[in-house]
């Protein structure tokens, strides 16, 4: 059964259709990359993966639990979906102890202790543990988004949405982060990364998903999608992609 | 009258006191009930129903369209008959300043909140929490870090509209000053000794609220 399964989800902002009847799955232990032209929809759909946006029609399964229905309780899914975002999003008036420990405390009703010791071995994990007691804002760009998916991962994520990790970064920040992903795909963690970091497409992803104008246009595992993608916009991507 | 005689300060200083401490205690109880109900009434705006996001938008309107005179003297005379006893003037002027108080505070939160950006919130979200843990421990401390200085100058000029009770006959600083000025017949001292009390208050208050404003720039 497929960790994540995506049928048919159509989303419209207002008038404005974002999500074209995309289809797509994410089996367990698999990396999948998204990638796109800006405004392709990208954001959008992994965030409608864990419910964070609405939409209108179509089917999101995570675990075998459907995301759009009523009833579904969402918070508690999102406890064990991980995300990380462009941006960091490290709650800046919290240490990074603190960041780590917060919702393991507050959702899964971890005690103090245990929640601590977690987050200190993910700390040491993504190579980070001298600043557990540092403010997000002394931190640079790819610390922070070190301790983002340590966050994450703090919350024993069965599966991991990332939402470009690495372009808000200087260049020379981007390995440090892409190798801990690396680290993470390699434990056989369940990951759709919405990138354009072609290097970590080809290295680490199993397949590839090539999204435009709110539809997914190319669905292939990476040895298709690099020998010879079939749609010529996802060729003129990848030709501008790859120039520079 | 002749000329200022301030030895007349020395024995009203207990009575003077005793007006301070109304004053001040006003100020803080209208300021920590305003804050609360004001960041409630920013959260309805905000992200409550149609019905109560309307009814609190229309509280905060309303509330910054009368003058606090009026407000002041509609309570005093609204509140027993709701309750059907007297309250006081000290009450009516506790209740009346939380009220209106809210309402700007409100909107100072509101502005707050808003300042905390949308991917904090979503962090916040994805991480399982609940809309009330995302506010209670993401947002809200944050929004209110951000209006700190805001919060605090309001808080100045709350301390210094108190003296509008002095309309319902409330033992404020002011009405103290007014009472001690005719016992002894020297009101002149007696006002001018109470306004330097309010502006040395205020005055520390605000060179706080300066040294706050520089020390979050940093920080930023
Ligand atoms: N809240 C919103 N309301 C209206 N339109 C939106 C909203 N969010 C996104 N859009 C629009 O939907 C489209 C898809 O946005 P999305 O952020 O998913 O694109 P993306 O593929 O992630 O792009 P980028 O590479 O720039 O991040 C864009 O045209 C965007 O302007
Ligand atoms: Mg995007």
């Amino acid at each position: 059964m497929a960790m994540i399964e995506i049928r048919d989800v159509n989303k419209w902002f207002g008038r404005f259709h974002v999500l074209v009847d995309c289809t797509s799955a994410v089996d367990k232990g698999e990396v999948v990359v998204v990638c796109g032209p800006s405004g392709s929809g990208k954001s959008t759909l992994i965030k409608c993966v864990n419910g964070l946006e609405p939409f209108q029609k179509g089917e999101i399964h995570v675990n075998g639990i459907s995301v759009g229905t009523a009833g579904t309780d969402l918070p508690k899914l999102r406890s064990h979906v991980g995300m990380v975002f462009q941006h960091f999003e490290l709650f800046p008036h919290m240490t990074v102890i603190e960041n780590l420990t917060i919702a393991q405390e507050k959702v899964l009703g971890r005690g103090r202790d245990a929640a601590r010791d977690k987050g200190l071995s993910l700390l040491d994990r993504v190579g980070l543990t001298e600043f557990a007691d540092k403010h997000p804002g002394q931190l640079s760009g790819g610390q922070q988004q070190r301790v983002a998916i340590a966050r994450a991962l703090a919350m024993d994520p069965i599966c991991m949405l990332f939402d470009e990790p690495t372009s808000a970064l200087d260049p020379e920040m981007i390995g440090e982060v892409l190798a801990v992903m690396q680290d993470l795909a390699r434990d056989g963690m369940t990951m759709m990364v919405v990138t354009h970091e072609m290097g970590f497409a080809r290295n680490v992803a199993h397949r590839v998903i090539f999204m435009d104008q709110g539809r997914i246009l190319e669905d292939a595992t990476k040895e298709e999608f690099f020998g010879t993608p079939r749609s010529e916009r996802a060729q003129t991507f990848l030709s501008k992609i790859l120039s520079h | 009258m002749g000329p200022f005689d301030y030895t007349v300060l020395v024995p009203s200083l207990p009575f003077l006191w005793t007006g301070l401490q109304f004053s001040v205690h006003l100020t803080l109880i209208a300021m920590s009930g305003g804050i609360v109900l004001g960041t409630l009434l920013a959260l309805a705006r905000l992200s409550g129903p149609k019905p109560l996001s309307t009814a609190s938008a229309m509280y905060v309107d309303l509330m910054r369209s009368i003058p606090l005179v009026m407000v002041i003297l509609w309570f005093f005379l609204v509140i027993p008959l709701i309750i059907g006893k007297p309250v006081g003037a000290e009450y009516s002027a506790i209740i009346t300043f939380t009220a209106f108080e809210a309402a700007y505070y409100s909107e100072i939160m509101r502005a707050g909140i808003q300042s905390v950006s949308k991917g904090q919130a979503m962090a916040g979200y994805a991480l399982g929490m609940t809309y009330g843990q995302n506010m209670r421990l993401v947002v809200l401390p944050q929004a209110f870090r951000n209006m700190l200085p805001v919060l605090l100058t309001q808080t100045i000029i709350l301390f210094q509209d108190t003296s509008l009770v002095y309309a319902i006959g409330a033992k404020d600083l002011l009405k103290a000053a007014d009472i001690a000025g005719k016992n002894y017949n020297r009101p002149v001292e007696m006002y001018l000794f109470s306004a330097v009390i309010y502006f040395v208050i205020c005055f520390s208050l605000s060179a706080l609220v300066k040294r706050l404003q520089k020390r979050y720039a940093v920080l930023r």
